[in-house]
């Protein structure tokens, strides 16, 4: 490996990091207990809650069919939500890596 | 014993083909110099962009991962024409044109299974590895034992993967255009080896682009030519498929007994409610977990990810993925519900029991139908369209197996990590030869097998092994060496072995047995008819009793032709006479199973260096710190 000069524990526990790991991570297992709840919603929901999915919304339009089609709206919705804070977490990450082999030296 | 019984059963399957009146074909005679000048068109193009390509392929890196030097965008592409199998582009328009509601839920998982890639996976993956799984496995636990099991995890992942696509692709060209089996199947894999063999990656990532742009304009065309018509109404629309005769027949015949009492109307609103397919939601909920969970461990899938340069293109290629994978399943709602209504069920059905055949029947009546010119230009497209699916997606399976052999095992394992670029280079040509012959072979040899649930099997083991131990590598500091072998040969195990005591098996004492029953029934109705006939005096009466008797006589003699395609045999391919699961997907229990070996395996074995490398991983996968130089190559 051509990176060892970088005290990977040092950064690891340096606290920019810790604040990137522990931000990063609340968010993320979030977002994703999220989407996966969501979209179990609707194979249950189809199966148990068939006269909810069969109640006509607009014209012939039921609900089943929104909440189907919902689930598209928030899938693009997540991805468009992670993108956003993705670039936060991205120009943490880069101070960290600009300071990467001063980290390592310092301690 | 058993491969007896495999070739009894393949040699029953070959005879009933043969028996059974030729294939219905799509295309007239007459029209087949459009699909072959469509076909070529296509072929010749992306031999074309292999020849560039081929130039551009010098070294090891180009060939597994394209130099690193695709962008977001082209590999987000890239990943839909990779992901976009036969199986969703003709399977999911037929479902939808058969059932209804059920299709269309059935398309939501497949793109929500990208949440899970976007979030955990595709960033971590391009900061820590190389050109295979088996690279981002190796980081930080035994770089041998961890190559060694991701690669057979790969191979094993890609076959089952593989030959649904090889069986299904050999019938599709065979519908479409009417040649041989084993001609579509031949040249599908001669293709998609001239494809891999010469262009590597670049070769790979160029067709996939093409074939998803392809798709994607086909089925905008389709939509707005079925749409349009009711100036992009969604109401209007939904409401003249509801109001169609041949919609609600089709309802009718799905419920049997159950719409007896139904108005039209009502029986045409229950094709827009859940229900007419997916009698079992415990088995719906695992297979979305297989899904959502499977696609982030889909080799030929997380192999895209080492072609981008950064962690940041990675995130931007699974985002156009999604929005391309996702508007196009929003797409096949209209596929499928106009196939319905244009072309109904009844038609689609008689090609292709599967509803396979509904875009390309879709695309032909809106051109004019059967007999224009331009109906079967536009058939010829499409087919063509799903002819370079099937070649697309075989050739980005045929790339990660052949990777997995080359750099994993000969490689990784075999060479000790010493090997030069152009042996390497050497190596991965000759695995992608010795993987595409394999693959034809396969494909021949399985001619005739119902091969639909390989697919599903494919999505439950990278669910279940390939996910477990990447995700757990990559998150969880405990996670070492044993936890990853625990992990791949629990959740692969358990994945095929539920498998093989579900119902997705033969059981031959189970058929006989329902067979038996539909041909007493046959006889009873036969008897009646019979007697209904000497009473009747009208000659239209007549006609129809007849025409209904000849009828149950044929479902008669076909449910004696598949008690008797069954033999002597009484028992399953594993000796059962009934399943020992109940479920067709093994996810629900599968992947718990392989999340808990990964866990057990970890804190059962130290692992010195699995602790160590920890930091450097962490640091690594979230910072992209040394990225440079692991694409630098």
């Amino acid at each position: 490996m051509a990176t060892t000069a970088v005290n990977w524990s040092a950064i690891d526990s340096d606290p920019r990091f810790q604040s990137l790991h522990r931000r990063k991570s609340r968010f993320l297992w979030g977002l994703m207990a999220f989407s996966v709840v969501f979209y179990f919603l609707l194979p249950i929901g189809a199966a148990y809650f068939t006269d909810l999915f069969k109640a006509k919304l607009w014209g012939v339009i039921n609900f089943g069919l929104i909440f189907a089609l919902s689930q598209f709206v928030v899938a693009w919705g997540i991805a468009w939500y992670y993108a956003r804070r993705a670039s936060q977490f991205d120009a943490l990450a880069e101070d960290i890596a600009r300071d990467a082999q001063r980290i390592g030296r310092t301690r | 014993m058993k491969p007896k019984r495999i070739l009894l059963s393949l040699g029953g399957a070959i005879i009933a083909l043969g028996a059974s009146p030729a294939f219905a074909q799509a295309v007239a005679s007459e029209y087949r110099f459009l699909t072959f000048a469509v076909f070529g068109a296509i072929i010749a193009v992306t031999m074309f962009v292999t020849y560039l390509a081929a130039k551009r392929t010098k070294t090891a890196a180009d060939f597994y991962a394209a130099g690193g030097g695709v962008s977001g965008l082209q590999n987000g592409w890239a990943i839909a024409g990779d992901y976009l199998s036969a199986a969703s582009f003709l399977g999911i328009a037929g479902l939808i044109s058969l059932y209804g509601y059920d299709g269309f839920m059935y398309s939501v998982g497949w793109l929500v299974a990208y949440i899970t890639v976007l979030l955990v996976i595709a960033e971590p993956c391009r900061n820590i590895g190389k050109y295979t799984m088996g690279d981002i496995l190796a980081f930080r636990n035994n770089p041998r034992v961890a190559k060694a099991f991701m690669a057979l995890s790969t191979i094993t992942v890609s076959t089952f993967y593989l030959t649904a696509q090889m069986v299904g692709g050999g019938v599709l060209v065979k519908t479409l255009i009417g040649i041989d089996y084993e001609i579509s199947v031949a040249t599908v894999g001669v293709l998609m080896m001239a494809y891999v063999l010469f262009g590597g990656m670049v070769a790979t990532t160029w067709v996939q682009i093409i074939k998803a742009i392809l798709l994607v304009v086909a089925s905008l065309v389709m939509v707005a030519m079925v749409w349009g018509q009711y100036g992009f109404n969604l109401n209007g629309y939904l409401g003249a498929v509801v109001a169609d005769p041949g919609v609600q027949a089709q309802v009718a015949r799905l419920l049997g007994d159950a719409g007896r009492n139904m108005t039209p109307a009502e029986l045409g609103q229950r094709f827009l409610e859940p229900g007419l397919l997916f009698k079992s939601p415990i088995d719906q909920i695992s297979l979305g977990m297989a899904l959502v969970l499977g696609t982030a461990g889909l080799p030929h899938i997380l192999m895209r990810f080492f072609t981008v340069p950064t962690a940041q293109q990675a995130r931007k290629s699974v985002i156009w993925a999604m929005a391309i994978i996702g508007g196009f399943y929003v797409l096949t709602l209209f596929l499928g519900t106009g196939a319905a209504v244009k072309v109904g069920a009844p038609a689609i059905t008689e090609i292709d029991r599967g509803g396979n055949m509904a875009a390309p029947l879709l695309a032909q009546f809106l051109g004019g139908g059967k007999d224009s010119l331009l109906g079967n230009l536009m058939l010829a497209f499409v087919a063509a369209v799903a002819f370079a699916t099937i070649v697309a997606v075989v050739a980005g399976l045929v790339l990660a197996a052949a990777s997995a052999m080359s750099h994993d095992i000969w490689v990784g394992v075999v060479k000790g990590d010493h090997a030069t670029s152009d042996e390497e280079l050497r190596a991965a040509r000759i695995c992608s030869l010795i993987v595409g012959i394999v693959a034809i072979a396969i494909g021949i040899l399985a001619k005739g097998q119902n091969v639909a649930h390989l697919v599903a099997l494919a999505f439950a083991v990278a669910a279940s092994a390939n996910l477990p131990v990447v995700l757990l590598t990559l998150y969880w500091k405990r996670c070492n060496t044993g936890g990853v072998v625990a992990g791949l040969v629990v959740g692969t195990l358990a994945a095929i072995g539920l498998v093989l005591v579900s119902p997705n098996m033969t059981y031959p004492g189970q058929i006989r047995a329902t067979q038996e029953r539909a041909i007493k029934a046959a006889d009873e109705r036969i008897a009646k008819l019979n007697a209904e006939l000497s009473t009747l005096s009208d000659a239209t009466a007549i006609d129809r009793t007849k025409q209904a008797v000849a009828a149950a006589e044929k479902a008669k003699a076909g449910a004696e032709a598949t008690i008797k395609s069954l033999g002597d045999a009484t028992t399953s391919l594993v000796g059962l006479s009934e399943p020992l699961f109940p479920l067709r997907n093994p996810g629900l229990i599968s992947i718990p199973l392989g999340f808990l070996a990964v866990v057990i395996g970890s804190l059962l074995y130290r692992d010195r260096r699995a602790e160590e490398m920890w930091d450097e991983l962490y640091v690594r996968s979230n910072t992209g710190i040394g990225r440079a130089a692991a694409a630098a190559h």
